[in-house]
């Protein structure tokens, strides 16, 4: 079994984000490789590890520059070799979904790992478009994975709970928190990551064009009365407290 | 057509399909409003489908009877060709989410993702999302004959029964055989209003201290107040309560009148599932708790003091 999975460079959660214009401006804020996919560079060498036919282990990101250091970081994890089709162009999931079913097939990967909402961009459809375009099955929101043969089972969120599932291979599985605990690279490791292969990809061979536009991009935010009572006679707090919703807020009767 | 695929549960339309027709009849664009309803044995969602859409088109077979990512998305895009659709309305669910950009993909049309506003504007259609765990409003656009896009839950007011009933279709769909095999199910049901659906939510965190004061505290004020039950992912992760409850960036995402937090830290995937809320209010034994500097109401305190003492007044 050949294993894809995708990484990208995203800001830290914690960062503070700015707007410049019409788009939000990474300049200054700390990145780090989506957390989301996290979890399937870790599954994908878990699998390795925990006995699965697994050939190779292929990182792939496709975006600016900064995406070089999620790849880094996937090599030093412990994945094989990373592609990275480098482009400023910011692509929407149905056009990306073209490179990866392309790269996915030109490497003959039977397993694709995705992180299951983008930090940044918040897009949960990378995954689903790529099965599409490759005709194969898809598990979204999973948190428990297997390998046995041809199939994979496991358990995944749905909208009113949870399913345990199995499905053919090849397939599409996206991951979330929970699934694993992701490894931090070890020193020798991240050594070594340097010697392993990093291809660079042109987006041009791939010919896929964008089709959604970000015209514009604002920073939300409402103002809160921050109105903080003092707790130490806990009954006057709370009379204050139900006093401000009924009367000031008027959201409770 | 303006095509939408209905959402339902228990025999009924959800808020989420009402509020897509309202999205569909506001957006502008050219075409009736079309409801597709998909399933086994949904005559009776058909029927209440008719007093909100123009056109109601209803597959309903046996192949239908459990959602699946690949049939619902094979069956919404044979409809939307067959119809010419100009929009492909689909909820913003987790399912929905999961099947729409398949969709997009088999109809080769540009996908807006979680859209909070909607408006045509000749081929163009323009949506705004939220981004960067909620804290960035994008406006998106995308130009094409057909536009792929799912609508975030409560933005938009549910539509109206209309005048005069739709009328209805039966559709043939040619459908893929599933290929996931679902092989259990853990469904979390809850007797109180639907997280999504409630003005007022009191959600715990780990600050709660244990299961069991989460049920004194949490669903107590809850139910003194009739209000929705809301958890933070460290509460869900530890076993306290059902995943259906929790609220954040891979939970729920809610905008009731009042949101209230007990012992709840305020952690950003956190708050990207409740800071559109109109009132928030917290209480936290910890005075530099992140939560409080979204809060408009907050009390620095000991849940297990002040929360009692809330119920009793909430009596008066
Ligand atoms: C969790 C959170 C995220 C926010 N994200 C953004 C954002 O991305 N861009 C933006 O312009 N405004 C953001 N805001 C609003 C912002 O913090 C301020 O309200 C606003 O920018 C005014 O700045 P200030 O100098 O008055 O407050 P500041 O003193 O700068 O901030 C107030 C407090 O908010 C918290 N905070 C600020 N930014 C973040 C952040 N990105 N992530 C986590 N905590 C933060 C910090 O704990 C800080 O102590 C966020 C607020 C919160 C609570
Ligand atoms: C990819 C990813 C996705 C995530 N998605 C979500 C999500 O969807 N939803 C979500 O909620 N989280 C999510 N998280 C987790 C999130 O980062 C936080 O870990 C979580 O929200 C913290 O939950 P908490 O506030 O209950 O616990 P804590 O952070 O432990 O906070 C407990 C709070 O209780 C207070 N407290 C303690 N004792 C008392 C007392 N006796 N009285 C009053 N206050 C008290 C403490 O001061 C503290 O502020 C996600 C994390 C990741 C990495």
């Amino acid at each position: 079994m050949n294993i894809l999975t995708l990484v990208r460079q995203v800001p830290d959660a914690e960062a503070r984000v700015k707007v410049s214009g019409s788009a939000v401006d990474l300049e200054g804020a700390t990145l780090v490789i989506d957390g989301m996919d996290e979890y399937g560079v870790e599954e994908a060498l878990r699998l390795r590890e925990g006995g699965a036919n697994v050939e190779s282990i292929t990182a792939l990101a496709i975006g600016p520059k900064r995406n070089e250091d999620a790849l880094r970081t996937a090599l030093a994890m412990g994945v094989d070799r990373a592609i990275h089709v480098e482009t400023d162009e910011k692509l929407d999931a149905v056009a990306l979904s073209r490179v990866v079913a392309q790269i996915a097939q030109a490497e003959n990967a039977t397993l694709i790992l995705v992180g299951g909402q983008e930090a940044d961009w918040d897009s949960q459809a990378l995954g689903a478009a790529t099965a599409e375009r490759l005709g194969w099955p898809q598990l979204t929101w999973t948190n428990e994975l297997k390998v046995e043969g041809d199939t994979i089972s496991g358990r995944h969120d749905v909208d009113d709970g949870n399913e345990s599932f199995s499905a053919p291979l090849p397939a599409v599985v996206t991951t979330q928190q929970g699934l694993n605990e992701p490894r931090y690279p070890t020193l020798p490791n991240i050594m070594k990551a340097k010697r392993k292969e990093l291809r660079k990809d042109s987006l041009d061979t791939y010919g896929a064009a964008n089709t959604v536009r970000v015209v514009n991009a604002e920073i939300q935010t409402r103002a809160r009365m921050n109105r903080v009572i003092d707790g130490k006679d806990p009954q006057a707090a709370a009379e204050q407290l139900l006093d401000l919703l009924r009367n000031e807020a008027k959201v409770l009767a | 057509m303006k095509l939408i695929v209905a959402e339902h549960a228990g025999g009924k339309l959800t808020k989420a399909t009402l509020e897509m027709v309202a999205a569909a009849q506001n957006a502008g664009g050219e075409g009736p409003v079309t409801l597709l309803v998909l399933g086994q044995n949904v005559a009776a969602v058909a029927n209440e489908a008719a007093q909100y859409a123009e056109q109601v088109l209803v597959g309903d077979s046996a192949a239908l009877a459990a959602y699946n990512p690949e049939v619902w998305a094979a069956a919404a895009a044979q409809i939307a060709q067959e119809g010419e659709a100009s929009l492909v309305l689909i909820g913003g669910s987790r399912s929905g989410r999961e099947y729409a950009p398949r969709v997009a993909v088999k109809l080769d049309a540009p996908y807006l993702e979680d859209a909070t506003s909607l408006s045509v504007n000749g081929s163009t259609v323009q949506a705004q999302r939220y981004t960067y765990l909620a804290r960035v409003t994008e406006t998106v656009e995308a130009s094409a004959p057909t536009v792929t896009v799912t609508v975030k839950p409560g933005s938009f007011a549910p539509a109206a029964p209309a005048a005069a009933a739709g009328e209805q279709y039966d559709v043939e769909l040619e459908l893929p055989a599933a290929r996931t095999q679902v092989t259990g199910r853990s469904v979390e049901k809850t007797s109180r209003v639907a997280l999504t659906e409630a003005d007022v939510i009191v959600t715990g965190g780990r600050g709660v201290g244990s299961p069991d004061n989460f049920a004194t505290y949490v669903e107590g004020l809850a139910d003194r107040i009739g209000a929705g039950v809301g958890a933070t992912r460290a509460v869900v992760d530890a076993g306290w309560r059902p995943y259906a409850e929790q609220v954040g960036q891979t939970g729920k995402t809610v905008q009731p009148k009042a949101y209230i937090a007990l012992g709840v830290s305020g952690a950003v995937q956190h708050l990207s599932g409740m800071g559109k809320s109109k009132f928030i209010v917290a209480i936290n034994k910890d005075a530099e708790a992140p939560i409080f500097k979204v809060a408009d109401y907050g009390i620095v305190g000991d849940v297990n003091q002040i929360v009692p003492a809330l119920i009793e007044a909430a009596k008066k």
